[in-house]
């Protein structure tokens, strides 16, 4: 995987006698001595915090999936016993409810890291689309794993999202039929669900492999967005071990201590109090909302007065990612040198977060209440509604307007010739 | 020095960024809570924050006001007599040989009789409880449950503090919340007004538009009338002190892990933050002298 000269050098019989046939401790040797840039910040380590989240969620899944019982009658009860009777069972869910969670947080971070510094552009394509399909099969998962406790939002929440393939026109029906398992979200459902829950992680740990890989390949990027010449390389890179492995690990427990409070003393804030009534396909719940991190993409889904357009422009809302690294005109990678696009970054996380708050209001709730508005074509101008509208026409136009017309107009700040510039240029007592 | 400073602001930083997130992530949840009721009561229980535990006799109480009042309607399928004498739970005795093995909970269980079949015979009968049972169904089914409850079945209230936003404090609040029916307000019948129940009103009132009283109709009536339970402790019997003690007894039973998985908690983050400054110092010492 890794492309820089290796330094290893077996010491032992049994080290060499593999190395000339499975050199396993080579390439493990040298992974960790991978040349880093040496001014990765804090929001490199998002990186490493994932690899621990997805380690996680897999660990505590095969325990789960050792008790939990995937059958219509059972699995409400059977989620129940593992926090009642399975040893430290109540830690193992709560750690796999909550790591769903901590996963979202840091894969968010990772990819407005990823925006803010240009990760995406040439040579580091690869890098940004394999991560948008690990992104997409993340949603993918967490949505299926909801649905496995068997609780009312689980239910109602399996009916919301697979109904919006039968929204396709001509071959919906069909397919909502061959996805379910029958006509209605039943035990067939229930069970496929569960299969695939078990299976998408591994095909998210494979692409991981090929992230890593492209990674590896091409380079770290880093703050100042420039590529590191060769000749700088001794001056400018240092190996990831130990430089990077402790930094990632101080970065790893502090996330470890935000994600203990969550389970330790609130496991139960950022799920829905409804999901603890079993499932009942004869009483809709007051109110359907999905978990926090798909909220954003609901809020757009319901923006759009069609069904299926609505579909459309929720798939597209991802689907766009894929082709980000074409739609940004910009030669200079970091926005640390793009001041004008800086502005509509911040307001591009800010419109994400209300999109993700619209998502969990009603759509005809006034947005400041008391405050007299007018109907503008099917709703309130006051309402979610539109400020949901406004906000996913912000977040389209940031991605087909924005970014390729700021990339060709603006005048981007002088680009320091070396990643040492800014830190030379900061002190005068670098060398400390 | 400033080898030292940049990493530290850049730690800040990330520092107010993951609080940030925990910030959103914290108010994205009443975002989706559902309005319908009054502000709820607070029960001021002592199994509130994170160092708060149960107060035993509170549990004992409330287990008896469920077992006396709730249970002729409301099951607990996910409670086993057992459970009871689990660490932290209302009959929890340090010198029992195992919660199975506790004598109140075999006493409590032997009060109840479980239908079974004859081990001989295989013919259906009526047994003493056990400790390793659960707790018995009120209705043979829940076709029974709802026929009997004027078409709606009683919820079961194993999780019920996990499946109600509040958790105990709701369901102190609609025990407490039967209040006088707002004068204007048309009940529907085999329906009561709670003032803390889920719900809209507005079709049901003539009143002032911009007055719809806060609240929504239930089922049940009022369940606890004072003297009802005995208490055998001197703790008055009051309808407010049998709604705060079955509430916490609902709430221990919802989690009945949450005390000892708290104290844990306390462990792991003092270890965590323990680890974070060696690894933090192991950091500075490694990029000693490294400008970046």
């Amino acid at each position: 995987m890794s492309d820089h000269e290796s330094t290893y050098v077996p010491k032992t019989g049994v080290e060499k006698w593999l190395d000339t046939r499975l050199p396993i401790v080579r390439f493990g040797a040298d992974y960790m001595s991978l040349p880093t840039p040496k001014n990765l910040n804090y929001w490199w380590t998002f990186g490493g915090i994932l690899a621990l989240c997805l380690v996680t969620q897999i660990a505590t899944g095969i325990i789960l999936a050792m008790h939990y019982v995937p059958n219509t009658e059972l699995a409400f009860a059977s989620v129940e016993r593992i926090m009642r009777d399975v040893n430290g069972g109540d830690l193992i869910r709560y750690t796999h409810a909550n790591g769903a969670s901590m996963f979202f947080i840091a894969v968010y971070l990772h990819m407005l890291r990823g925006l803010y510094y240009g990760s995406y552009k040439a040579p580091r394509e690869m890098i940004w689309i394999v991560g948008c399909v690990i992104f997409f099969l993340m949603i993918a998962t967490a949505f299926l794993g909801y649905v496995l406790p068997w609780g009312q939002m689980s239910y109602w929440g399996a009916e919301v999202i697979t109904n919006l393939i039968g929204a396709i026109p001509v071959v919906g029906e069909p397919i909502l039929i061959w996805l379910r398992g029958g006509p209605a979200i039943d035990n067939a459902t229930l069970n496929r669900f569960f299969s695939l829950h078990y299976l998408l992680p591994f095909v998210i740990a494979g692409c991981v492999v090929l992230h890593l890989w492209a990674l590896h390949h091409a380079g770290q990027n880093n703050p100042v967005g420039i590529l590191i010449p060769k000749d700088r390389a001794k001056k400018d890179m240092v190996p990831f071990h130990p430089y990077f492995t402790v930094k990632d690990g101080f970065a790893i427990i502090l996330f470890l201590i935000l994600f203990a409070v969550f389970v330790f003393f609130m496991p139960n804030a950022l799920g829905h109090a409804d999901n603890y009534i079993p499932a009942n396909p004869l009483q809709t719940p007051a109110h359907i909302v999905p978990e926090w991190y798909m909220l954003p993409f609901y809020a757009i889904l319901r923006a759009v007065p069609d069904k299926f357009g609505g579909v459309l422009a929720m798939f597209g809302a991802i689907g766009v990612l894929f082709i980000l690294p074409w739609l940004d005109t910009s030669k200079v990678r970091s926005m640390r040198y793009r001041p004008t696009m800086k502005i509509f970054f911040v307001i591009f996380v800010v419109v994400g977060v209300i999109l993700g708050w619209c998502g969990g209001q009603l759509p005809d709730a006034a947005v400041v209440p008391g405050m007299p508005s007018f109907t503008l074509i099917d709703g309130k101008l006051n309402s979610y509604l539109w400020l949901t509208r406004l906000a996913t026409l912000y977040y389209f136009a940031f991605f087909f307007v924005i970014l390729p017309l700021v990339g060709l107009k603006e005048k981007p700040l002088p680009i320091p010739a070396t990643i040492s510039e800014p830190v030379l240029s900061g002190s005068d007592e670098h060398k400390g | 020095m400033m080898t030292l400073k940049t990493p530290m602001r850049s730690m800040k930083k990330t520092l107010v960024l993951i609080a940030a997130a925990a910030g959103l992530t914290l108010a994205a949840g009443p975002a989706l809570a559902e309005g319908g009721g009054h502000h709820l009561r607070d029960g001021g229980f002592s199994f509130d924050g994170p160092f708060g535990t149960f107060d035993q006799g509170q549990l004992q109480r409330g287990y008896k006001v469920y077992r006396e009042v709730c249970a002729s309607c409301h099951s607990m399928d996910l409670m086993h007599f057992r459970t009871l004498a689990e660490p932290g739970g209302p009959f929890y005795d340090a010198h029992q040989a195992s919660p199975a093995e506790n004598r109140f909970v075999k006493a409590l269980a032997k009060e109840v009789q479980i239908a079974d079949i004859d081990t001989e015979t295989g013919e259906p009968v009526m047994r003493d409880g056990t400790a390793a049972d659960r707790f018995p169904h009120p209705y043979p089914n829940a076709t029974a449950a709802a026929a009997a409850n004027g078409g709606a079945a009683p919820p079961d209230l194993s999780v019920m503090a996990k499946a109600r936003h509040g958790g105990a404090n709701y369901i102190y609040s609609l025990l407490t919340g039967y209040h006088a029916v707002p004068e204007g307000l048309t009940i529907r019948p085999g329906q009561n007004y709670n003032a803390y129940m889920a719900g809209d009103l507005t079709p049901f009132w003539t009143g002032d538009a911009k007055h719809v009283p806060a609240g929504g109709f239930i089922a049940m009536p009022a369940p606890l009338r004072a003297g009802q339970v005995t208490y055998d402790d001197g703790t008055a019997q009051t309808v407010d002190n049998y709604a705060k003690d079955v509430a916490a007894y609902i709430a221990w039973a919802s989690d009945p892990k949450q005390v000892a998985r708290k104290r844990a908690g306390v462990g792991t983050l003092i270890f965590l933050l323990l680890f974070a400054g060696v690894t933090y110092l192991s950091y500075r010492r490694i990029w000693k002298g490294v400008a970046h």
